[in-house]
C-alpha cells in the first residue's frame, strides 16, 4: 500500500539510507540530516514521495544519505532543478538542500528568483561560513578579516545577510535553526515544509575542520526573543539589528504558491495543427 | 529531358524593403499567403539591421509551382517603400540587368550600390497613393503591386486582407483593399517580370501548412511528448518559447520562464527526471551557458531536449542573421567523455520530423538530445506539405514498483537500464552528477568509471537509428554532403548540375551525433568526389567528418559564414568546375 492514509507513519530512521556520509567528524550537517528525516517522519510522509535536491558541496551530499528520491545536480543550481521538478510533478514534497557557497555566490541568482517565484519547495541552506569541500575558502557568508590562503588576511567585503535578502525578494516563510539542536531544527524543517510557498530555511551548521571557533555558536544561539510576524518590514528591521544568533520562524507570510499557467488542457497534439493549415 | 528542371526559371524572388515601422514584414506575410491562396508554394525570409525597433528591414520572398527550399541566387524584384540604410541589404538582395526596382520618388534615389547592377528602375508614388485613400498605408499599396508585377490574382489578394484585416473593422478594411487594389492596377505599368503560372488544382494545396521552423520546433517537441519547457529569451530562438507557452497547457503541460539559461536547462532536468519529458529553446549564447548541466544529463542519464537555433557567432556576434556554426559546440561541447544525440532538421518542415525524433532518441536512451535549428529555418515562413508524424512513440524505459535491489545504472545489453520516476516505491535513488556505481551511489573507483563511460557510450553507439540518418538522394561519382539549412541549396544545386548532365548525390546528415560511418559509407558507395558544404568559417562539419568518416576518393571543403545564405548557384559552379578538371 502506497497511500500515507493506509500505511502506518514511518520512523525517522526509516528515511536514512546505509550509506556512509563522507563528512568529518563533528560535522553540523550529520543533524541536519537527522532532522530532515525526523521532519519526515513527524509530517508522515512516504519517502518515494519526497525527493531532496542539491547542487555542489558538503551540504549538497544529503540526497544519497536519505531513502528519498534524490537528486545531486551541478554547483549552485540546485533550486532551479527543484523548481522544474515540483513545477512538473506537483504532488510531490521537494525539498532543496545547500550551503553558502552553493546557495548564495554560485547559485545567488536562482535564489533571489526562487524567492521571487514563489514555488512551493522548502530551501534548507547549511551554513557554516566557509567552503568546506574546497577546504577552506571565504564564502559570502564569511568575516570580512578571516584570515585564508586564497584570500590572504581576509577579503575585505561585508557579509551577505540572506534572511533579508529573503524578505526582500518576496519568500513566504524565513526561519533560522541552529544545527546543534536537532530537534528544534526538524521542526522548523516540518513547518517550512507545512507552509505553501517558497520555504527559506537557514541552519547554522558549524565545520569545526575549517572554522573551530564555531564550536562556541552553541553558547551563542537563542530562542528569537519575540515570535514570528507577517510583516516583512518588521521582521527585515529585526534581522538588520540582531547579530545572527536569533533561532526560530522569523517571518510568515500569506503569499500564494507560484502556479503557471497550467495543465488541465486535454487537447491532443494533432488539434495544435489548425493554426498551421492555410 | 532530365526529369529535374532548373528552377531559377520556375520561380520567382522579391524582395520588400524599408525601414521599421514601414510596415514590410506585414507586406511580406500577406504576400506570401496570397500566393499560399494562390496554390503556389513560398517562403518569406527575414532580414533587418541591428536596431530593437526601427531600423531597415526585408522581407526576402521565393514563390515557385514546387516546394521552396532556398532563397535564390538573385532577385527578380526589389521593392523600397523607402531606401533608408537599404544599401546594408546589398550583399543580401543580389540584383542584375534583368531585376526590376521599385521605388518611391519622394523617398530618393534608390542606393547606387544597387544601381550599378543594371537593374532597371520604376518609380510610383506609394507615399502619395496611400495618402489619397484616407486610413491606408504604403505598405498595402506595396503588397498589391508585388501581387500585380507577379502575376497573383487579385481575388486571392482581397481574401487575405478581408480575413487578416477583420480585427481592424470596416473602414480600416476598406481603405487598405483600396491601397491594395491601387497598387496592383499599378502593376501593369511596370515593364518586364517574369511570371508564374498559377496552380491549375487549388483544391490540392488545401491541405499545406504555412508555418516557421521556430513554431515547427516547438510543435516536433510537443508531438514528441513533451509536456515542460523552461524558457529563456534569445534571439532568434524566442518564437519556438513563444509558441510553446499557449500550446502546453492546451495538452496538459506546463512553461515557466527561468531567470536565466543556467536555470533553464536545469528546471527541464528537474522536470524529465519527474517523469516529464522537457525540453528548452536557445542560440549560441544561451547553449554556452547550459554546457555545464547538458553534461549533467549525460552522467545523470536524465532525457532532454535542447533546440539551438543557431546564429551568427561567435559570442553576441550576429544576433538575427543565420550562420551554422554551433557544429562544433554541439558535438564537442562538453568537459569529459560525454555522448550525445545531436539531430539537425534539413528544412523547415522536417523541424517537426526531426524534433519529434529527437524527443524520441532522448528519451529512449535517457541522454540529452540538440537539435540543431538556425535563424534562417526557425525565423523563415514558409508553405509546405505537412509533415508526416514519424510513427515512433516516445518512450521511456521506467522501473516498476518495488524492484528488489533496484539498481539506476545497472549494466544492461543495450547499455539502457530502467528509470525510477519519483513516486514509485521501493526504487528510490540519488540522480548524481558525481561518477557512481550501479546503484547511483558516488563512485571514484576506476571500474566503476569505466563500466559507466562504456555503459553511456554503448546504450548510444548500439542503437537502431534507423532511415532517419540522413536523406540520401541520386547517384553519381559526385557526392555533396551538408546538414541543416544548406540542403535545400544543395538540392537544387544538384538538380542543375543533372539538367546539364553532371550526376552528382545528395547527403544531408540528420543524426550528426552519434557519427554513422557505416551508413555514411554504404551511401557514397562508388562516389569519389566528396563535396562537403557548410554555413561556417572554419568547416566545421568537414572537420568533423575527416575526424570520424572515412571518406572515399577526393574530399573538398566549401563554405562560407553567415549571414549571405548558401545559394543554390555557388554550389552548382563547385560542382561544375570541379568535374571539368
Amino acid at each position: 500500500m502506497n497511500s500515507p492514509a493506509a500505511a502506518a507513519p514511518l520512523t525517522a530512521q526509516a528515511f536514512k539510507s546505509d550509506y556512509k556520509p563522507i563528512w568529518c567528524p563533528g560535522c553540523g550537517d550529520y543533524s541536519v540530516l537527522s532532522s530532515f528525516t525526523k521532519a519526515f517522519a513527524k509530517l508522515a510522509l512516504r519517502p518515494e514521495n519526497v525527493a531532496v535536491v542539491s547542487g555542489i558541496g558538503c551540504s549538497s551530499r544529503i540526497p544519497a544519505y536519505t531513502n528519498c528520491y534524490g537528486f545531486h545536480g551541478v554547483h549552485g543550481r540546485s533550486l532551479a532543478a527543484a523548481a522544474g521538478l515540483k513545477l512538473a510533478r506537483p504532488d510531490l514534497t521537494v525539498v532543496v538542500a545547500s550551503g553558502d557557497g552553493d546557495g548564495y555566490s554560485i547559485g545567488g541568482n536562482h535564489f533571489l528568483h526562487a524567492c521571487r517565484r514563489n514555488v512551493d519547495l522548502t530551501y534548507v541552506v547549511m551554513d557554516n561560513h566557509v567552503y568546506g569541500m574546497t577546504k577552506g575558502q571565504p564564502s559570502p557568508t564569511t568575516e570580512p578579516d578571516w584570515d585564508s590562503k586564497l584570500s590572504p588576511g581576509g577579503t575585505g567585503l561585508r557579509t551577505f545577510n540572506p534572511l533579508v535578502i529573503a524578505l526582500a525578494a518576496g519568500a513566504n516563510f524565513v526561519a533560522r535553526a541552529f544545527a546543534g539542536d536537532p530537534n528544534g531544527t526538524a521542526e522548523v524543517i516540518a513547518e517550512a515544509i507545512r507552509t505553501p510557498g517558497f520555504s527559506f530555511v537557514e541552519i547554522l551548521s558549524p565545520c569545526i575542520t575549517f572554522r573551530p571557533e564555531q564550536r562556541e555558536w552553541k553558547q551563542l544561539v537563542r530562542p528569537a526573543p519575540v515570535t514570528h510576524t507577517d510583516d516583512a518590514a518588521r521582521a527585515a528591521r529585526r534581522l538588520m539589528t540582531d547579530d545572527g544568533f536569533n533561532i526560530g520562524v522569523l517571518y510568515k507570510g500569506e503569499r500564494k504558491s507560484y502556479q503557471p499557467p497550467t495543465g488541465k488542457g486535454k487537447k491532443h497534439p494533432i488539434d495544435l495543427e489548425a493554426e498551421f493549415a492555410l | 529531358m532530365s526529369k529535374h528542371k532548373d528552377k531559377t526559371k520556375e520561380s520567382i524572388s522579391i524582395a520588400i524593403t524599408g525601414s521599421g515601422g514601414a510596415g514590410v514584414m506585414t507586406a511580406g506575410n500577406l504576400l506570401l499567403e496570397v500566393a499560399a491562396q494562390a496554390g503556389w508554394y513560398g517562403l518569406m525570409v527575414r532580414s533587418s539591421g541591428p536596431q530593437i525597433r526601427g531600423g531597415e528591414a526585408a522581407a526576402l520572398l521565393r514563390f515557385s509551382q514546387a516546394p521552396v527550399e532556398c532563397l535564390d541566387d538573385r532577385f527578380d524584384v526589389l521593392i523600397g517603400i523607402d531606401w533608408q540604410n537599404i544599401h546594408r541589404f546589398a550583399d543580401e538582395i543580389p540584383l542584375d540587368a534583368a531585376s526590376v526596382m521599385l521605388g518611391d520618388p519622394e523617398q530618393g534615389e534608390p542606393p547606387e550600390v544597387f544601381v550599378q547592377r543594371g537593374a532597371h528602375y520604376a518609380h510610383l508614388p506609394f507615399k502619395q497613393m496611400a495618402k489619397a485613400i484616407p486610413g491606408s498605408w504604403a505598405n498595402m499599396i506595396a503588397l498589391g503591386l508585388a501581387a500585380g508585377l507577379v502575376g497573383l490574382p487579385l481575388d486571392s489578394v482581397k481574401a487575405v486582407l478581408q480575413k487578416s484585416l477583420k480585427k481592424g473593422g470596416g473602414e480600416k478594411m476598406a481603405a487598405n483593399l483600396a491601397a491594395a487594389d491601387a497598387g496592383y492596377a499599378a502593376a501593369a505599368a511596370v515593364p518586364a517580370v517574369p511570371r508564374l503560372a498559377l496552380s491549375a488544382n487549388r483544391k490540392s494545396h488545401d491541405a499545406r501548412w504555412l508555418i516557421t521552423g521556430n513554431q515547427a520546433t516547438g510543435y516536433g517537441a510537443v508531438r514528441g511528448g513533451v509536456r515542460f519547457c523552461a524558457a529563456y529569451p534569445i534571439t532568434p530562438a524566442t518564437e519556438v518559447l513563444e509558441w510553446l507557452a499557449p500550446a502546453l497547457p492546451k495538452v496538459g503541460g506546463v512553461l515557466v520562464q527561468a531567470e536565466d539559461e543556467l536555470a533553464s536547462i536545469n528546471m527541464i532536468i528537474g522536470a524529465s527526471y519527474g517523469g516529464v519529458p522537457a525540453v528548452t529553446a536557445t542560440s549560441g549564447p544561451g547553449l554556452s551557458l547550459m554546457t555545464e548541466a547538458i553534461g549533467l544529463a549525460v552522467a545523470a542519464e536524465v532525457p532532454i531536449v535542447v533546440i539551438d537555433v543557431m546564429r551568427g557567432g561567435p559570442s553576441t556576434g550576429i544576433p538575427a542573421k543565420s550562420e551554422q556554426s554551433d557544429v562544433n559546440i554541439a558535438l564537442n561541447g562538453l568537459h569529459g567523455d560525454a555522448p550525445r544525440i545531436v539531430v539537425a532538421p534539413n528544412s523547415i518542415a522536417d523541424c517537426v520530423a526531426a524534433t519529434q525524433w529527437a524527443v524520441y532518441l532522448a528519451e529512449a536512451m535517457q541522454s540529452p538530445a540538440l537539435v540543431l535549428s538556425d535563424q534562417y529555418f526557425g525565423q523563415t515562413r514558409a508553405v509546405v506539405d505537412p509533415p508526416a508524424d514519424i510513427g515512433l512513440a516516445s518512450e521511456r524505459l521506467k522501473a516498476g514498483a518495488g524492484a528488489e535491489g533496484y539498481k539506476r545504472y545497472a549494466i544492461t545489453a543495450s547499455g539502457i537500464s530502467p528509470m525510477a520516476i519519483p513516486g514509485t516505491p521501493g526504487t528510490a535513488y540519488t540522480a548524481d552528477g558525481l561518477e557512481h556505481n550501479e546503484r547511483g551511489l558516488p563512485s571514484s573507483q576506476s571500474g566503476d568509471h569505466i563500466r559507466q563511460l562504456d555503459k553511456r557510450a554503448k546504450k548510444l553507439a548500439d542503437f537502431d537509428y534507423g532511415e532517419r540518418w540522413a536523406e540520401v538522394e541520386g547517384e553519381g561519382e559526385f557526392a555533396v554532403v551538408t546538414f541543416g539549412s544548406c540542403t535545400g541549396a544543395a538540392r537544387e544545386a544538384i538538380a542543375r548540375a543533372a539538367a546539364k548532365g553532371i550526376k552528382a548525390r545528395l547527403v544531408s546528415l540528420r543524426l550528426l551525433s552519434p557519427s554513422q560511418p557505416g551508413r555514411l559509407a554504404r551511401a557514397l558507395t562508388g562516389a569519389t568526389r566528396v563535396l562537403v558544404v557548410e554555413q561556417n568559417h572554419t568547416g566545421q562539419l568537414y572537420r568533423y567528418l575527416r575526424a570520424e568518416y572515412d571518406l572515399p576518393g577526393e574530399v573538398k571543403s566549401f563554405r562560407h559564414p553567415g549571414p549571405l545564405p548558401m545559394r543554390p548557384d555557388e554550389i552548382h559552379q563547385q560542382i561544375t568546375e570541379w568535374s571539368r578538371s
